[in-house]
């Protein structure tokens, strides 16, 4: 029952005394009947890669709000803080939805433990969230404003490690997809928070103040796609899955709507429309992006490949110390 | 010792270093898999022992071996392998070129366990016995150790929700006795004892299995200074690891995680300093 629908993979024949998983670069591999190496993960689609997405999105947006907010530009700070606390408050949701036991979200404040990057991000969540709900409250009530700008730089203070520290989270597991691109996948992910980010300011705030978030998009919306891309190649076997199958054409399309809503980005200064529609590829860019990474990381885990081939040229490399 | 080092790695005496005070020796599986004759005595012992729930009567079709890998329903998993050899001499009926591997696959209780380290709760932990336990009241079910852990062990039940694997039998081990599935192996293919016995054991039985001509014979897990500083349950296999299912070179992903962390910091840095930078950049005006 565990590897329902991977039974398949296993010959007819039954009898697969080593079988020979074929590889899209004709790279083959001795598995136990093609079954994975690794567990998969359990996580929700929905829940975890809508995750990443929005806590980043909460992220870098509460940085914008700050921006706005110093530079004098009201409806963008408004625009971006009730982006954040939006944000903030689905991801906590999305978060307390995939627990196999919800009841039990308060364990995860039980110890402090930097080893566990799922631990460091809930006390950040637990004091980002409540900062992003009471700038954003307060400035639209108007109630306590010496309250809503220090939790306005609040915030802004741990919105950057809110929107960086899920790339350690997924990088930190034994999935090659994700393990192999530890070095760039926060930088991945702090572009595509960013682009995001502009997306809400692009979507929500007059035509008048949104000059920054307009480079900001232009800035964020090709680092996305370029880093992307230098994540995946430099990745090598464990790149493959972000150019086939799922999530491949899920990284493809992400990667149109990001060029359309960066692009859009520079000739939205008057139209409104084009605004609206600018902000809104971005967003679904960003979105797309997160999902084609989780999905990469599925199919990674799902193929024994890509678990043993690398471990096996690791063992023939000579033991000089050198890693990438 | 770094700090870092401290922090994330536990060294060998793996209770002492999270905070046992005369705690007893560490102990451990040596499962020799060249006397395994795949009877799965051990699979069913530790299903009745530990009251693990029924995960399923699919029939594979692929050996015989319908349990088909470890997760939270089966703690002990005997892999088995039938291989034809070509080449190999045998009558017409192909015998003698059939060679089959059975193998006894259980959680490894790393020295460096990625399911501790990355366990967000503490829920799990290292025993005084050195070995790796999920606490049941307080695992939340968040997932995280279940794509963590590279021998894909520990796995989520579905039915309730929380992670379970291998607890080494805590609950007997305090009173003196084996883990089941070491009292239940009929060819004391599974072993039981302090780890320094099992490890002088093994090489023991390697040697001798290489002067019978087993050039094959490997152990796995043995070596402290492998990816997770080695298992507290190790092996004695007869071909690659990766025929029985295993990786061939795991390494705990903690091992990583200063360099993410790092990258993580810069990168957040760099966010920050754009946001920054859009603000200040360009002129005050639309």
């Amino acid at each position: 029952m565990r590897h329902e629908g991977k039974l398949a993979r296993v010959g007819p024949e039954g009898v697969v005394p080593r079988r020979r998983a074929q590889g899209g670069d004709d790279q083959t591999c001795t598995s136990y009947y093609g079954l994975p190496v690794i567990n998969q993960p359990v996580w929700s689609a929905r829940d975890v890669a809508g995750y990443l997405f929005l806590g980043g999105l909460a992220g870098a947006s509460a940085l914008v709000g700050a921006g706005a907010h110093v530079t004098e530009r009201p409806r963008l700070a408004r625009s971006a803080k009730l982006g954040a606390a939006g944000a903030a408050a689905l991801s906590m949701l999305a978060l307390v939805h995939d627990l196999g036991r919800p009841a039990r979200a308060l364990h995860m404040l039980r110890v402090v433990k930097p080893t566990s990057p799922m631990n460091v991000g809930s006390w950040l969540l637990a004091a980002f969230g409540p900062a992003t709900a009471v700038a954003a409250a307060s400035d639209v009530t108007g109630v306590s404003p010496v309250l809503g700008d220090a939790a306005t730089v609040c915030a802004a203070v741990l919105g950057p490690a809110v929107a960086a520290y899920t790339a350690a989270l997924i990088s930190n597991t034994a999935v090659p997809s994700w393990h192999e691109g530890r070095r760039e996948m926060p930088f991945v992910f702090v572009a595509s928070g960013a682009s995001a980010a502009a997306g809400v300011g692009l979507v929500l705030a007059p035509a008048g103040e949104l000059a920054p978030v307009r480079r900001l998009a232009a800035v964020a919306g090709p680092t996305e796609i370029v880093l992307t891309k230098l994540m995946a190649r430099k990745m090598g076997l464990a790149g493959e899955p972000y150019r086939t199958g799922r999530a491949g054409a899920t990284l493809r399309i992400a990667e149109v709507c990001t060029l359309l809503g960066a692009g859009g980005a520079l000739f939205a200064r008057t139209r409104r429309a084009v605004a609206l529609g600018s902000g809104l590829a971005l967003l679904a860019g960003s979105a797309l992006e997160r999902f084609a990474i989780f999905y990469a990381g599925l199919h990674s885990a799902q193929d024994p490949r890509y678990s043993v081939l690398p471990q096996r040229e690791r063992l023939s490399r000579p033991p000089d110390g050198t890693s990438r | 010792m770094t700090r870092s080092a401290r922090i994330f790695s536990n060294g060998q005496a793996v209770a002492a270093a999270s905070g046992y005070d005369g705690a007893p020796p560490r102990v451990g599986f040596f499962t020799d898999t060249s006397v395994c004759i795949g009877c799965k005595a051990c699979e069913v012992a530790c299903k009745e022992w530990n009251r693990i729930p029924e995960d399923g009567l699919t029939f594979t079709a692929m050996s015989y071996d319908n349990t088909q890998g470890l997760g939270a329903d089966s703690w002990r998993h005997v892999a088995f392998v039938e291989q034809v050899r070509e080449g190999a001499p045998g009558d017409l009926a192909g015998a003698g070129r059939v060679r089959w591997l059975m193998s006894s696959d259980v959680c490894k209780h790393c020295t460096e366990a990625a399911c501790l380290d990355v366990c967000p709760t503490g829920a799990i932990l290292r025993t005084e016995f050195g070995t790796v336990v999920v606490q049941e009241d307080v695992c939340n079910g968040c997932g995280y150790c279940v794509p963590a852990c590279p021998f894909g062990v520990i796995d989520q039940r579905k039915e309730d929700g929380r992670a379970w694997k291998c607890t080494l039998c805590y609950d007997r081990l305090g009173a003196g006795h084996e883990p089941a599935c070491a009292g239940a192996c009929p060819t004391e293919s599974i072993q039981f004892g302090p780890l320094d016995e099992l490890r002088e054991r093994a090489d023991r039985r390697l040697a001798a299995l290489h002067g019978a001509g087993m050039v094959d014979a490997r152990l796995y897990g043995r070596d402290p200074d492998d990816g997770v500083g080695g298992g507290g349950a190790f092996f004695l296999l007869l071909d690659d690891p990766e025929v029985y299912g295993l990786p061939p070179d795991p390494v705990v992903t903690t091992r990583d995680l200063p360099q993410m962390w790092l990258h993580a910091g810069i990168a957040a840095v760099a966010l920050a300093v754009t946001v920054a930078g859009v603000f200040v950049g360009g002129h005050h005006a639309p």
